[in-house]
């Protein structure tokens, strides 16, 4: 079971009290008209699917409720960092790098 | 009372009294401080089970939990417990024990005749034998199979023992307490770090405990540890588990242990959990978890009466028990001679050492001379004689041209054998750690660290007890500064004696005997020979990974820990790679078998699965309503009265609520607050509906979509007031609606100034329907206008209910005048006993959820999940009504206009009427044009809803069909095994189609 700092709470709890919630940054387009079909498709179904350092959504569901980011490692499962919702995408090269990956 | 193979003194069993045990029925005795394969060979009993495959008799090998023969059952309270190492039995008085896997007796076993057979059984038997024909494979092989795998017999009962669980963190774990596990653990928590010590075995020493060669601090090793223990079990900073094994490492440094609380016990108090599991996380973890000794493969290698020698010296050392009278010793290392010169000490006969080596070292040659043992140096084993146990050896002399010559046989009735040491690194292996090849040791060490963790002592590949010390203190030191950031100093013990030793062997030994009609085994367990991993090979297998699925070679319960080593070297030499390239398989958790119970805990029975009650639940009970599972909910099914069938008791309940009234408890529909200055806008653009113009005392129903464009939920939706509505999901939807809304809410449009609550488990709700609904309901409302006028279909009001605040909606799921009071929870159980005597004065009944599914498809209402599966869009399902068509945006709009949604051609909600109107369409059954299709024409779509409808007095059903909207009027068939049944597609509203009856 992972262990997981909610930003939020500023807290380590296990894994249990939190859901995935799949691929961070992927935002909805505002305009959705405009959007093409391909927008959409790329929007709804196309994710990165990353072997290695991934930025995903979680939810500390079991906690204060808030969906936070963070960045994985999915091979190791380490967490190299967490973020608010809101904050930019961390350069994950640059991450990686700094953990030696 | 003879224990004719016990020392006359030592060993660290309680020779005070005697226990008294069973194995296969014979009464046996033992002491405390035994385990049960100790106690067994004090007994002069070798002989312990019938080999997996060839029913070969097996003895015990080992003295600890790597033991692969003596797997025994072990009965209390009635049932046995199988595949229990004996090794790791503890002796009490009344412990019942039974040998395994033979027929009709341990002696004679009319199995063995697979022994005499075994050129039939060789590797991958299974793959070559039960291929054809195919219809042979559920029928004739697979009972087969199933009878003859296995050794032990399943328990017959359910598990009468508990279990318990806990959880635990602590700065420092360490596993395994030999003496670096000990010194480990002294070094972490001088330091102040909260430490948890655990070893599998009941007392903690591990080696030390039958190490009497060495001194530490010039004491027995033996009171050295007592008083390590004494100082440990003094700290509040340090846990002491014994009989607890570290069973998992999962991420994170989340470390599973295993207690074993009283299987120990002969009596144990009936209040204690057999085992406990402790889920820890450590802030480092240090594995000292030692090394285990190899067997040699020569041929015959596994008669009853040949034991790991260093297991014999354990047996002699801890438990005062000798396992022979006569004892051979065969080795490829130094330390295996120790085990020569304790028993010589204890007056037993070494009839020799054999030891592979041309050159043994002299300090150990001249220690045997000045004992009269023989020395065979550069001898090897060639085979062994004796069924049930061993009674001589053949020798084999070395050749430098790599040949053996025949060296005579030699008697004896017990052989150690020695080809060395393996690190145990399963725990490092499992925190996903690879292990690097130590050439100079011939063993893979824990490599790189990937978590938290370091090994020390033996299963860091450092032997000797000196350096064992040394690494355990540096661990535990190291492991606590890294966790605390603390440090302390101690004095570090020092040591004499207990040298690592030099020498080792690996793979099979050569021997001068006809190779195709000797077994020589690798893993004992799974009865795999060195000839099996060769003919692996030469079948084609190449990875290490291929030839152990193929061979089942460390596919034992020791998971190879044994096996591997040797299997890797014939892999290797039969590959003509080095046995770094053949690479190591992975070891998984669980360390050593764990029980089932242990993982399930409390969680079983009515703890398995938390039950959602509604407040009627007493009452339904009490009337003799049945329940339906609806996800964790237990709701009202229906209410059968005067020996009624389910179908009679639906059809009356149908029928009374249309007539006058009927009583139905909706306490499980989901409900969700929402409320703030952007509540509406929020809707808005949850829901496909328009809300902002929706007047506050007004509910409409709301459709739910994914951005995808399907739809995912729907239910009624009142406004409260400007910023306040009360949103209600499908019963199983609630929480993933939740869910989503928040999602949207906080990372699209964290700017909505809204806030959503789930009040699900907030308020019971009683939904009253029928035409004299109003009449029921009237006496106990307070502080509104029921009138029609004043409250018409789909308005939503605040009122009392006999002087509890309540939302009143006036709404419908039967097509019926109809009713949902919402009190708090806790005012539930009064509501509903309240309104179920007063519809009994108006000839009304409670009905459950088959009739309400019966009356909402009379009405051509859908269920999500049920008349849709996830594709269905409003389109399909023909509720375009229900999408707003000036929003500017909602969720699953902008899905709506891909072209596959827009497409011809789609599946689509339709009415079905059967010809015959007797007939009730299979819910699931498939839906076609043609009256007999060919086998393997597709479907055109198939059944999602079907009934008999007392309203209409013939059978209804709901479909989803390709192009359905368009077919109305036509036939379609749908085709069942007893013949084709004709339909007639229809809209999908069966009953009271202008609503007339609820707007009353």
């Amino acid at each position: 079971m992972l262990l997981i700092y909610c930003p939020y709470c500023q807290i380590e709890r296990a894994e249990i009290e939190f859901r995935c919630g799949g691929e961070a940054h992927i935002a909805r387009p505002s305009d959705p008209e405009k959007a093409t079909d391909d927008d959409w498709v790329e929007f709804l179904y196309m994710r990165s699917n990353t072997k290695g350092i991934a930025a995903e959504r979680w939810r500390h569901i079991h906690g204060c409720g808030r969906f936070f980011n963070a960045v994985r490692d999915t091979v190791s499962d380490e967490f190299l960092k967490v973020y608010k919702t809101g904050e930019a995408k961390p350069d994950l090269e640059a991450i990686a790098r700094e953990a030696g990956k | 009372m003879s224990q004719p193979f016990r020392t006359e003194k030592g060993g660290r069993i309680d020779r005070t009294g005697e226990l008294t045990f069973t194995f296969d029925g014979e009464e046996m005795h033992g002491h405390a401080g035994d385990t049960l394969a100790s106690a067994l060979l004090a007994n002069g009993v070798h002989l312990v089970g019938r080999s997996f495959k060839y029913h070969r008799p097996r003895g015990i090998l080992s003295a600890g939990s790597e033991e692969p023969n003596a797997l025994v059952g072990v009965y209390r309270k009635g049932d046995q417990t199988p595949n229990l190492r004996a090794t790791q039995v503890e002796l009490y008085h009344g412990l019942q024990a039974v040998s395994q896997n033979r027929f009709p007796s341990l002696g004679f076993d009319v199995g063995a005749v697979n022994d005499l057979l075994s050129p039939l059984f060789p590797a991958g038997f299974y793959y070559k034998t039960f291929m054809w024909p195919k219809s042979f494979w559920d029928r004739v092989y697979e009972p087969i199979i199933r009878a003859a795998a296995g050794l032990g017999k399943p328990p017959k009962n359910p598990d009468h023992d508990t279990y318990g669980n806990l959880y635990a963190h602590c700065d420092v774990l360490v596993a395994g307490s030999g003496p670096s596990g000990l010194a480990a653990a002294l070094a972490a928590a001088e330091t102040g770090a909260r430490v948890i010590l655990c070893d599998e075995q009941a007392e903690f020493g591990g080696s030390l405990l039958s190490e009497n060669s060495a001194t530490i601090d010039g004491k027995d090793p033996a009171i050295w540890v007592a008083e390590i223990v004494a100082r440990l079990a003094a700290m509040d900073n340090v846990t002491l588990l014994p009989r607890t094994t570290a069973f998992g490492y999962f991420a994170h440094n989340f470390i599973a242990l295993a207690e074993r609380v009283t299987e120990h016990l002969s009596d144990p108090d009936p209040r204690l959990p057999r085992e406990r599991l402790w889920q820890v996380r450590a802030k480092e973890v240090v594995i000292a978890a030692g090394a285990i000794e190899r067997p040699m493969v020569f041929p015959e290698n596994d008669r009853p009466g040949i034991l790991l020698a260093d297991a014999g010296r354990t047996y002699l050392n801890r438990y005062g028990v000798k396992v022979g009278h006569k004892v051979l010793v065969a080795t490829a290392c130094d330390t295996a001679w120790q085990a020569a010169f304790d028993l010589a000490d204890h007056g037993v006969e070494v009839v020799a050492i054999a030891d592979l080596r041309e050159s043994p070292p002299e300090s150990l040659v001249s220690i045997a001379a000045a004992r009269g043992i023989r020395v065979e140096a550069g001898c090897v084993v060639t085979g062994t004689l004796g069924r049930k146990r061993v009674r001589a050896a053949l020798l084999g002399r070395m050749m430098t041209s790599g040949q053996v010559a025949a060296g005579g046989q030699i008697e004896c009735d017990a052989l150690l054998m020695s080809g060395g040491w393996t690190p145990t690194v399963s725990l490092f292996s499992q925190s996903r750690g690879k292990v690097v090849w130590e050439a100079e040791t011939g063993a893979f060490v824990p490599g790189k660290s990937v978590q938290k963790e370091r090994s020390a002592g033996a299963a860091n590949g450092l032997y000797g007890l000196q350096a064992s010390l040394t690494d355990g203190y540096a661990a535990g030191e190291g492991a606590a500064r890294a966790a605390t950031g603390k440090s302390a100093t101690i004095n570090h013990s020092r040591t004499s004696g207990g040298e690592a030793g030099t020498g080792g062997t690996l793979g099979a030994l050569p021997h001068d005997r006809n190779a195709s009609r000797v077994k020589a085994f690798v893993d004992y367990q799974n009865d795999v020979t060195a000839k099996d991993v060769k003919l692996a090979v030469r079948e084609g297998m190449q990875s290490i990974e291929h030839i152990k699925r193929y061979t089942t070679t460390g596919m034992a319960t020791d998971q190879g820990r044994l096996s591997n080593m040797n299997a890797l070297q014939i892999a290797s030499g039969a590959l003509e790679k080095p046995l770094t390239d053949v690479g190591l398989t992975t070891f998984r958790q669980p360390f050593t078998p764990t029980t089932f119970g242990l993982f399930a805990g409390v969680s079983r029975g009515d703890f398995f699965d938390p039950v959602r009650k509604t407040p009627s639940h007493d009452w339904v009970v009490e009337k003799g309503g049945l329940f339906e599972d609806v996800g964790q909910w237990k709701r009202a099914w229906y209410f059968p009265k005067n020996g009624e069938d389910m179908h009679a008791a639906v059809e009356r309940e149908c029928r009374t609520v249309r007539e006058s009234v009927g009583l139905f408890d909706a306490s499980t529909l989901g409900k969700i607050e929402v409320a703030g200055p952007d509540a509406a806008e929020f809707l808005e653009r949850m829901y496909t509906n328009p809300w902002k113009k929706l007047a506050p005392g007004r509910c409409r129903y709301g459709l739910l979509l994914n951005d995808a464009g399907f739809i995912t939920d729907d239910g009624v939706i009142g406004r409260l007031a400007d910023d306040r509505f009360h949103v209600t999901t499908t019963t199983g939807g609630a929480p993933s609606v939740f869910a989503t809304m928040e999602d949207y809410l906080q990372t699209e449009w964290p700017e909505l100034d809204v806030w959503i609550t789930s009040t699900t488990d907030q308020y019971a709700v009683a939904a009253i329907q029928g035409p004299k609904a109003r009449e029921v309901i009237a006496p106990f409302i307070e502080g509104i206008d029921l009138s029609a006028e004043a409250l018409p279909h789909m308005s939503v009001k605040e009122a009392m209910f006999r002087g509890i605040p309540c939302r009143l909606f006036r709404i419908s799921f039967t097509g019926e005048l109809g009713f949902e009071i919402n009190v708090p929870r806790r005012h539930g159980k009064m509501m509903w006993e309240t309104l179920a005597g007063e519809i009994e004065k108006h000839g009304g009944t409670a009905y459950g959820t088959e009739a309400m599914h019966v009356l909402r498809a009379e009405k051509g209402y859908i269920i999500i999940g049920q008349d849709t599966d996830g594709t269905v869009t409003p389109q399909d399902a023909g509720m375009s009504w229900a999408i707003g068509k000036n929003k500017f945006d909602f969720v699953g709009k902008r899905g709506l206009e891909r072209p596959d949604l827009k497409a011809e051609n789609r599946k689509q909600l339709v009415g079905l009427l059967t010809k015959d109107p007797k007939i009730k369409l299979e819910e699931g059954a498939q839906v076609t044009t043609l009256e007999n299709p060919a086998t393997g024409t597709p479907a055109d779509g198939h059944v999602t809803s079907s009934y008999y409808s007392p309203a209409l007095g013939r059978t209804i059903a709901l479909a989803i069909v390709r192009n359905g909207h368009a077919l109305e009027g036509k036939t379609l068939y749908v085709p069942m095994p007893e013949g084709s049944i004709p339909v007639e597609v229809t809209g999908t509203v069966f009953y009271d189609k202008e609503g007339a009856r609820l707007n009353v």
